[in-house]
């Protein structure tokens, strides 16, 4: 012990160093996923109808939302002052349980409500209930990192093959007919996914259960991933670094996951002319092949994993708002009506493809729009 | 109580407070009561985690219909829900055991250097290095883990599966990044080492010098010493600080959650990605789940609650049956 107290001193200010080195270190540090020229687009906040917005408007939910809801609280709360938008992305599940607690007035989500969900919301949501508004829909992207080749072509049954574990070599001839002319290497395919639950997943896990029904046959529901073998990273990100990282590695994650990383993309053989790319734009197009299968004012859709439209990118991801139809807080209801208008509206969506989503189709971009001025 | 107040300790009767004098009588009833009420709050709090754990976890397994216990699945939100522990109970505990197997000699081999080899002028500075090592958040050791760690890790995979293949548990199935649970188990080590460290050095200082001194003029080696005085007196020492290490590696979350690549499968192959742990599996699925989805979570929690327990009560089992070495008696 006196051996503390001698150099205890000096010992502190090593500490100390240390401890003040590793700050500066972390304040170069930056965890945003937003494209470089996303974050920059704030200004022209000229549409914005603020229509009695006041106060704070407290929503929860989806992460693979949360780069398209931080742009909009940016410009939502330039426009209307004294407004305050906070949104955690906790995940879907949380939101939906935080909003059918009645702590927030809105909670964002990667899939619709279920039935039991539905029927839970009528306690918070007096004389009516939680209904699903489609607004944030995302190409997922499939990311390869492969030495010497850098245009790859799929189609649906052999990623279920490349993700189950059915195909593990590179130059399987499966993969070698999709790309003629590519020489493709002898290397270990190292399919890489998602170790935590997520909606993502989920709906990479629907689209190879429909467009690949003999070779997928995993439960389309479950957000955990359903297939032996493989492995596994944390997050979009983590999922996104590992690839990146990893020669022989293919991953699926949000398409602005790839741009950030500058990870190549799987291009789509869907039985269109052209192999279809991911991007914002194709996703929309594949969006717009989708059906609404709620009734009412509930809009949640049936998305088309089959399409074979010509630029339809049929990987997509749709996340919806949900809030009550009737019986929302009479206090946020003002705020809430005005921003989701605003996130609805044609500005408002015009606002996504920069941070790597796609907008809605213009046609249930319109639907949304009547349904939000009559939320009660 | 009113004789613990009243009689004097053995011993100290010279230092008997003055009779009758009732200032130091309020004094001692108020930190009875204060020391009193610290230790009923403190059991209140504990039992009211126990009654939490165990009522959310009984709404989700009444409704499980695989074996809660054996069942290598998890699967809360499908219908009918089916999930169960074996997987998580397997790597929580063989990832701990890694991590124990390798801090452990690492720790004691330390201790012994800050305590009894080095010069003072760079153990005082080791010590605090070490004490810097314990206050680094986990989740740094994941991202360090993940992004550092794993890549160098790749070759030592390939020699152990190529060298030590035969063991079985070494034998690796194909290839892969390693983020396996042998990967945690290195982390874990690093992470607990610390906490073990620490607490063995000061029970090796506390070593009588008398101890020392008489093995010496006995003519003994500063080994010889160590052997004969050192590790016998700090031995219960030794076991609680790992037990206290243990403690930690069972329940880390986040490193593990970010290094490991989970898969619910029990295998022996420790260098294959695939494994999970308790906490591992509360982080990755919390997000995500519904109501039951939660409570089932609670339910695995409520399993590492328990396996907590009964490791902390056989390290004080193994400490109590130590006794004669302990400082007491010294």
């Amino acid at each position: 012990m006196k051996l503390h107290r001698k150099t205890g001193l000096r010992a502190t200010a090593l500490g100390a160093l240390v401890v003040s080195g590793a700050l500066v270190l972390t304040a170069c540090g930056s965890d945003e996923n937003v494209s470089p020229d996303g974050t920059k687009k704030t200004g022209a906040a000229s549409n914005i109808k603020c229509d009695g917005a006041k106060g704070q408007l407290l929503a929860a939910g989806s992460t693979a939302q949360k780069n398209a809801m931080d742009l909009w609280v940016k410009n939502f709360q330039a426009a209307c002052a004294g407004v305050e938008v906070n949104y955690q992305a906790i995940g879907s599940g949380g939101g939906i349980t935080k909003f059918n607690q009645g702590q927030v007035a809105f909670a964002g989500s990667d899939s619709a409500l279920k039935e039991d969900e539905v029927a839970e919301s009528q306690k918070i949501c007096k004389g009516g209930k939680g209904i699903n508004l489609p607004m944030v829909g995302g190409p997922v992207a499939i990311g390869y990192k492969l030495d010497g080749v850098d245009n790859l072509i799929l189609d649906a049954p052999t990623i279920a093959k490349i993700f189950s574990s059915k195909i593990t070599k590179w130059n399987d001839p499966a993969i070698a007919k999709l790309n003629p002319g590519v020489s493709l290497p002898d290397v270990a395919i190292q399919a890489f996914h998602r170790s935590d639950e997520s909606g993502t997943t989920q709906n990479l896990g629907k689209y190879l259960s429909e467009a690949a029904a003999a070779d997928w046959k995993f439960d389309p529901k479950t957000k955990s991933w359903p297939a032996p073998g493989g492995q596994a990273a944390n997050g979009s990100s983590g999922v996104a670094a590992a690839v990146k990282d990893t020669n022989g590695a293919i991953g699926y994650f949000e398409l602005s996951y790839a741009t950030a990383n500058k990870i190549s993309t799987v291009k789509l053989n869907t039985g269109a002319a052209q192999p279809v790319e991911a991007t914002t734009e194709n996703a929309s197009k594949a969006i717009a092949a989708a059906k609404i299968k709620g009734t009412g004012n509930d809009l949640a859709l049936s998305l088309d994993y089959k399409t074979k439209a010509e630029g339809a990118y049929p990987i997509i991801l749709v996340t919806y708002e949900i809030a009550c139809d009737k019986g929302n807080k009479a206090e946020t209801l003002p705020t809430l009506k005005a921003f989701l208008n605003y996130t609805a509206s044609e500005e408002g969506q015009k606002v996504l493809s920069d941070a790597g989503y796609a907008p809605l189709p213009a046609e249930i971009a319109a639907k949304v729009r009547e349904i939000v001025p009559t939320l009660s | 109580m009113a004789t613990a107040t009243t009689t004097p300790p053995p011993g100290r009767n010279d230092i008997t407070p003055p009779k009758g004098s009732s200032p130091s009588r309020a004094g001692d009833r108020i930190f009875l009561g204060l020391s009193r009420g610290s230790g009923i709050t403190l059991l209140v709090i504990m039992a009211a985690i126990a009654v939490f754990l165990t009522y959310r976890a009984v709404l989700a397994i009444s409704k499980d219909e695989g074996n809660f216990l054996t069942t290598s699945e998890w699967n809360p939100a499908g219908s009918p829900p089916v999930f169960g522990i074996a997987v998580l109970a397997f790597g929580t505990i063989v990832s701990s055991i890694i991590a124990m197997v390798i801090a452990v000699p690492i720790a004691i081999g330390i201790a012994l250097f800050i305590s009894h080899y080095a010069p003072r002028k760079l153990a005082a500075p080791l010590a605090y290095v070490v004490d810097l090592l314990a206050a680094v958040p986990s989740i740094i050791y994941g991202l360090w883990g993940a992004i550092f760690l794993v890549p160098y890790l790749d070759g030592l995979n390939k020699w152990l599966d190529q060298y030590m293949g035969w063991t079985y548990i070494f034998d690796k199935s194909g290839e892969g990044v390693a983020r396996n649970l042998f990967t945690v188990g290195i982390l874990l080590a690093i992470m607990i080492l610390p906490i073990i460290t620490n607490v063995t050095r000061e029970v090796f200082l506390q070593v009588p010098r008398m101890h020392e001194e008489a093995a010496l003029a006995l003519g003994a080696t500063r080994w010889e010493v160590i052997r004969m005085s050192v590790l016998p007196f700090g031995r219960s020492g030794i076991i609680s600080a790992s037990m206290l290490g243990l403690g930690r590696a069972l329940g880390e979350t986040m490193a593990v959650a970010v290094v490991l690549s989970p898969s619910f499968i029990i295998s022996g192959h420790l260098l294959d990605p695939g494994g999970g742990t308790f906490a591992q599996n509360i982080a990755a699925k919390f997000n995500e789940a519904d109501e039951f989805g939660r409570d089932a979570l609670i339910a695995s929690g409520l399993v590492l609650f328990v396996i907590t327990l009964l490791v902390n009560g056989a390290a004080r089992w193994i400490i109590a049956r130590r006794k004669e070495y302990s400082g007491a008696n010294a």
